[in-house]
């Protein structure tokens, strides 16, 4: 899974670089957040800008993630969701766990 | 006259043919006459079930063993789809799955759930020496 990382202060955003969130590359990300963890950093933003389409998969490597943030007093937002995969979030109920915002300055914000 | 539409495809037990066949499910939403509701949510749809029954069928029920195959079939008519997924595992228990009540930030499980709520009808059945998902979409005016 190709993903884009930049720091701005204790925040690291990550960009998903893929049209496809699935059980074939969701992995990746997965390891990357718990990599990120390890390093101590765990205030984390993923932009979904780019991404079309997310199944369950990819909805556990966010769920992942989030747990794992907020187990070490640290968060996990969403932003730039494109409208079906804001739906996937409101189908599964998702978007009453994460805090998605529209774009990346609002998401650094509510830090 | 009705016209009906059928597409039966064999790939490798690998996950990289997901975005395939989910893409070939959204080309076949928008060739259905028969439905009537909104098409790009039931492209979205039809993609996110056939990713999911995959998934499903190479990850677990093939256990990601590569010198298994998957096959697809989908068959549509003006009245309904159905799409049957094969898989040479050991088969599960749909309505244990089905009845499994999941937490909200559960990482896994979803999958199957999700199938549930799209479709309109779901069963698992043996067939010959494959386990089969069978998934049906009946169109309504407005469905």
């Amino acid at each position: 899974m190709q993903l884009n990382m930049t720091e701005e202060g204790d925040i690291i955003q990550i960009k998903v670089q893929e049209e496809r969130m699935d059980a074939h590359n969701s992995g990746d990300l997965k390891e990357k957040m718990l990599q990120l963890f390890d390093e101590g950093k765990c205030n984390l933003i993923v932009d979904l800008s780019a991404v079309r389409f997310i199944d369950s998969s990819g909805l556990g490597a966010l769920v992942s993630g989030f747990k794992n943030a907020s187990a070490r007093e640290g968060n996990l937002k969403l932003c730039c969701l494109q409208p079906q995969v804001r739906s996937m979030f409101e189908l599964t109920r998702l978007h009453r766990v994460f805090e998605i915002f529209t774009d990346q300055e609002e998401a650094l914000a509510s830090f | 006259m009705s016209e009906r539409i059928e597409v039966d495809i064999k790939v490798p037990n690998q996950t990289k043919y997901l975005g395939m066949i989910g893409r070939i499910g959204e080309s076949l939403a928008y060739s259905l006459k028969g439905f009537q509701g909104n098409r790009r949510e039931f492209a979205y749809h039809l993609n996110l079930v056939l990713t999911e029954a995959l998934a499903n069928a190479i990850c677990h029920a093939n256990h990601c063993d590569p010198e298994k195959e998957v096959r697809v079939s989908m068959s549509a008519s003006d009245q309904d789809l159905i799409i049957k997924v094969f898989d040479q595992g050991q088969g599960f228990d749909i309505k244990a799955l089905s009845k499994r009540k999941s937490k909200s930030n559960d990482e896994c499980g979803r999958g199957i759930h999700l199938i549930l709520k799209l479709m309109d009808h779901v069963d698992y059945v043996k067939e010959g020496d494959s386990n089969v998902l069978r998934m049906q979409k009946i169109f309504n005016s407005g469905s």
